[in-house]
């Protein structure tokens, strides 16, 4: 039996939804650096979010699962911890679920740009962390509803 | 065993470590009763970035010991004298302004130091700083924020923190401190000399209190045995018994 394509198994990864934010892909996250076949072991690069993000032995454990599910035998997930992740490496699909979501997505100035419910600009930061170590919570001081802010880094 | 060579480098890396998971520890003691939500959640995510800094220093400490450790061993299976982080980390938190003007004091530092880090010769030196780096800058930028919201207050809160700086300034001194430890990571390149960043780190910390409206004590008194692990505070036995207690009572217990 062959081995799957690489581009393959990007695909497989890409349905693997973040722990805490289910609405995106560990792909649209991009936290994923590189998929690559040694010899006959996958071995997957990824690289953590924030040091001490408990959701990173979750990801783990999922991609562990979801690529056994699909019949791979030998896996090594690799940590890679430079270039260290950035807000950057969110892709467009990313960056559009999140805000369908109500999660206002980074943006270089550092703050969000608009309120993802009623698009509003006039807005106000309540704390620079949030319920988890990527996000703070700002206010739309035109509908007036909290909303969490995907923080730059 | 390490060798003599990375003898060195496993205390400093120690000393890196020791600092990020004794301070994070005692910031996660606010989780669930800091003065907001907003300053408990923050306090609780600052303490979560530190513990995984801890994770990182101490996870690569283990790899230079050699002896098939894990960051876990490191961090659980050590007593006080095995400690090599700075009094101020280990000082009880006090009250909320006191806390936070601890966090600021090291957040300072610490936002120096990584960025030299990054010009380290090691490379996973440099890789680890380069992470933790990000992490911090909204650290100090939160504490610095706090701090000056605080000090230039009300009366209150400006005598809690003007309290609260001058009974931490003391132990800001062993920051800059070196040994033979640092001799020879300044030898090897891997880390600078503590002491060329104090300059640095005036200017910031004066210019956070004059914004605070707080006065930098001028006495240079230095309270130290932190980081070279002669004379730890009573307090670090404290918190050791609760942050290892699974372990002393159930030796090797895993989940």
């Amino acid at each position: 039996m062959g081995l799957p394509d690489v581009a393959e198994v990007w695909d497989w990864l890409s349905t693997i939804p973040d722990p805490e934010i289910p609405v995106i892909s560990l792909v649209d996250l991009g936290i994923i650096r590189d998929v690559g076949w040694r010899g006959d072991t996958l071995v997957v690069t990824v690289t953590p979010t924030y040091s001490g993000c408990p959701a990173t032995t979750v990801i783990n454990l999922d991609i562990d699962a979801a690529l056994r599910a699909r019949g791979i035998k030998k896996l090594e997930l690799k940590r890679q911890l430079s270039p260290a992740w950035t807000t950057g490496w969110l892709t467009e699909t990313g960056r559009r679920k999140l805000e369908e979501f109500g999660i206002a997505p980074p943006q270089p100035a550092g703050g969000p740009s608009r309120c993802p419910r009623c698009h509003g600009e006039n807005l106000e930061r309540l704390s620079q962390f949030g319920s988890t170590p990527c996000k703070a919570q700002w206010r739309c001081r035109d509908c007036l509803e909290p909303f969490d802010y995907f923080k730059c880094i | 065993m390490a060798t003599p060579d990375n003898a060195a480098l496993f205390q400093f890396l120690l000393r890196m470590g020791d600092n990020t998971l004794i301070l994070g520890h005692r910031v996660s003691e606010w989780c669930g009763l800091a003065p907001v939500l907003e300053e408990d959640i923050a306090l609780a995510n600052t303490a979560l970035d530190l513990i995984g800094q801890t994770q990182l220093w101490l996870g690569y400490a283990a790899d230079v010991q050699g002896e098939g450790k894990t960051a876990d061993d490191l961090a659980f299976l050590r007593d006080v004298w095995d400690f090599r982080n700075v009094l101020l980390v280990e000082l009880p938190n006090g009250d909320f302004g006191q806390t936070i003007m601890r966090q600021f004091l090291f957040d300072a530092w610490a936002s120096i130091m990584l960025a030299r880090l990054q010009k380290s010769s090691d490379q996973t030196v440099r890789e680890i700083a380069e992470k933790a780096s990000k992490e911090v800058s909204y650290h100090v930028e939160r504490s610095a924020g706090t701090v000056v919201g605080l000090g230039d207050g009300t009366e209150e809160s400006h005598s809690r923190m003007q309290a609260a700086l001058d009974y931490l300034f003391p132990y800001v001194g062993e920051l800059f401190l070196s040994d033979e430890v640092d001799v020879a990571m300044i030898q090897a390149e891997i880390a600078p000399d503590p002491a060329s960043l104090r300059a640095e780190y005036d200017a910031l910390v004066a210019k956070i209190m004059a914004e605070a409206t707080l006065t930098v004590p001028a006495d240079a008194y230095v309270h130290k045995g932190g980081r070279s692990g002669a004379l730890h505070t009573e307090h670090l036995g404290h918190l050791l018994a609760q942050m290892q207690w699974l372990q002393r009572a159930y030796p090797g217990c895993r989940w």
